[in-house]
Order: structure tokens, then sequence, then C-alpha cells
């Protein structure tokens, strides 16, 4: 068992066979997120009924729980890929930790837009400084941060520790989005789904809702292994695998 | 389905623009997300495919020479 798990590690190591593993999961986990995203999308606008306070603007929920959820979820990606370059200097987790910055930075975009046009009809403002919008705000100036810090460094060793500690610093913001709603009385309504005790959503809303909230995730993790793939053949172009790879695809 | 019209639909209740415009930004980003690395790998390799071409060419034209 601990020496499986060892050569996984091992293998993940590999550029060619992270290459290639990454082609065969996305050749069936995208198409199949693209679907569930469709019939989520289409459930939660056409199939389900409107909320008795709020009416149809509710069903912006559909696309903004996912996106805020996954947003956060991808900065402990990051942070934890980040943390890894640092202590073992594994390459793939430095590859992983640039890959998932500009994911996160278009999920918790996603996640602010929708939102703030979902306070327009809702509360009557796009926008407040209250402490959950605002510290989602800072989530996505800690991915933009990330992004821009890496392209900054001409040193490419110093720009991935210098992404990392940015990163794990970072992560004081974390609980501070989750609690928000909690410690500062705001516009923001707190989760209606709970792990412990009742869920405050009606079943036939949660159910699209945690469909959304699935697909979000591994749509992620397919934007994750797409950015990985072209930043892997951009760090082995001397490599005689990406070499191959580039004659196939140039046709001689 | 909840709405009977495609009017009903496309407006809800008047609050069909919030709704669609939310939607709408949401797919885009998530294309734009998936298109930009499946772009960025295709034109590197095809930048390196026309590379090692042109290499190939120099180092063919060169041995013809030397002969």
């Amino acid at each position: 068992m601990a020496a499986a798990m060892w050569s996984f590690f091992y293998k993940l190591g590999s550029p060619p066979w992270l290459y290639a593993i990454s082609g065969v999961i996305l050749r069936w986990l995208l198409p199949g997120t693209l679907l569930a995203l469709a019939v989520g999308m289409v459930w939660g606008l056409l199939f389900t009924s409107p909320d008795f306070r709020q009416g149809n603007s509710y069903r912006i929920i559909y696309i903004h729980v996912p996106a805020a959820v996954v947003a956060l979820a991808g900065y402990y990606v990051m942070a934890l890929a980040g943390a890894i370059s640092l202590v073992w200097r594994m390459k793939m987790a430095d590859v992983a930790m640039k890959a998932a910055a500009p994911i996160g930075a278009a999920f918790t975009f996603i996640a602010l837009f929708t939102g703030a046009v979902w306070g327009k009809p809702t509360w009557g403002t796009w926008w407040v400084w209250d402490a959950r919008i605002t510290s989602m705000l800072i989530l996505l100036f800690l991915y933009l941060g990330v992004v821009v810090l890496y392209e900054a460094f001409d040193n490419k060793e110093a720009a991935g520790k210098a992404c990392a500690v940015l990163s794990l610093v970072g992560m004081v913001n974390i609980p501070i989005v989750y609690k928000s709603v909690d410690w500062w009385y705001s516009l923001h309504q707190p989760a209606s789904i709970k792990f412990t005790g009742e869920s405050t959503i009606d079943s036939s809303m949660l159910y699209p809702l945690l469909l959304m909230i699935a697909s979000f995730y591994t749509l992620f993790f397919c934007c994750l292994l797409l950015n990985i793939r072209a930043e892997l053949l951009k760090r082995e172009a001397r490599t005689q695998w990406v070499k191959k790879l580039a004659r196939v695809v140039g046709g001689h | 389905m909840y709405f009977d019209s495609l009017h009903a639909l496309l407006t809800m209740d008047g609050h069909g623009a919030y709704v669609w415009t939310a939607y709408g930004v949401t797919i885009l980003v998530i294309v734009a997300a998936l298109c930009a690395p499946l772009r960025r790998r295709r034109r590197f390799l095809l930048q390196l495919g026309a590379e090692l071409k042109r290499a190939q060419g120099v180092a063919v034209g060169s041995t013809r020479e030397e002969r």
C-alpha cells in the first residue's frame, strides 16, 4: 500500500507521465463536466420554482454559490502546492500552483460578478463594502497577485518562492471569508447548506445546487489540468518527448 | 418547466435581465478559462514544430554543401 502510494508520488513528478495521464482524464472528465453544467443550468433556470421572497433573481444561486465555494477550495490547492514546492522543491507542485492562480481568479470573478447582479434586484445595490464581499475581493487580488508576481520575476525559481510565500500568507483571508457572515451583521445571508443540522433550503432547490457545485469542482480540476499541461510543455521544451509531440502536431 | 411561455422565461417577472446577464457572463468566463490553455498549448506545439523543421532543413542544407 505504502509502496503503491510512493510510486504514485514518484510518477507525479514525471512530466511525460503527468501529461499522458491528464490527457486520458480530460478526455472523459471534460465532456462529462460540460454536460453536467448544462443540465444543472437548465434545471436551475427552467425547472425550479422561484424563491417565495426573492422571486426569480434567486436562480443566480446555481452559479454564484458553486463559483464561490470552488474559488475558496481552489485557494487551498494553490497554497498547498506552494507549500509543497517550498518545502520539498517539487517542480510539479510549482507548476500546479502557477496553474491554479488564473483559474481561481476566474472563479472568484464569477462569484463577485454574479453576486453584484444578484444584489441589485435583491438588496437594491450592486455593491456593499461588507465583510464577505470585501474578503472575496481580497481573494481575487491574491489570485491576481500570484499571476502578476510570477511574471514579474526573470528568475523563475525566485518567482515560484515569492508566489508560494504570498499564497501562504494569503491563507489568513480564508477563515475571514468563511466566517464573515457570522462574525459581522451584513446584507449577505449566511450559508443555507449545512453539514451539521438542518439545511435551510428546499430539496427541490438543493439537488440542482449540489449538481452545480459538483460540476464546478470538476470544472476547476479540468481547467487546472489544462493549465498544467500547457505549462509542462513550455518547461520541458528541450526534452525528446515534447519535441516528438511538436513534430506530430506540426505535421511532419 | 416552470415558465408558461418563452416571454415569461426571458423576462422572469422583471428579473430576466439580471439572471441572464449573470449566466451569460459566467458561460463566457468558463469558455475563456477552457480555451486559453488549449490555445496556448497548441500555439506552443506549432511554434516548436516549425522551429524543429527549420533546424532540420538547415542541417540537411549544410550537409549538402559539404558534399
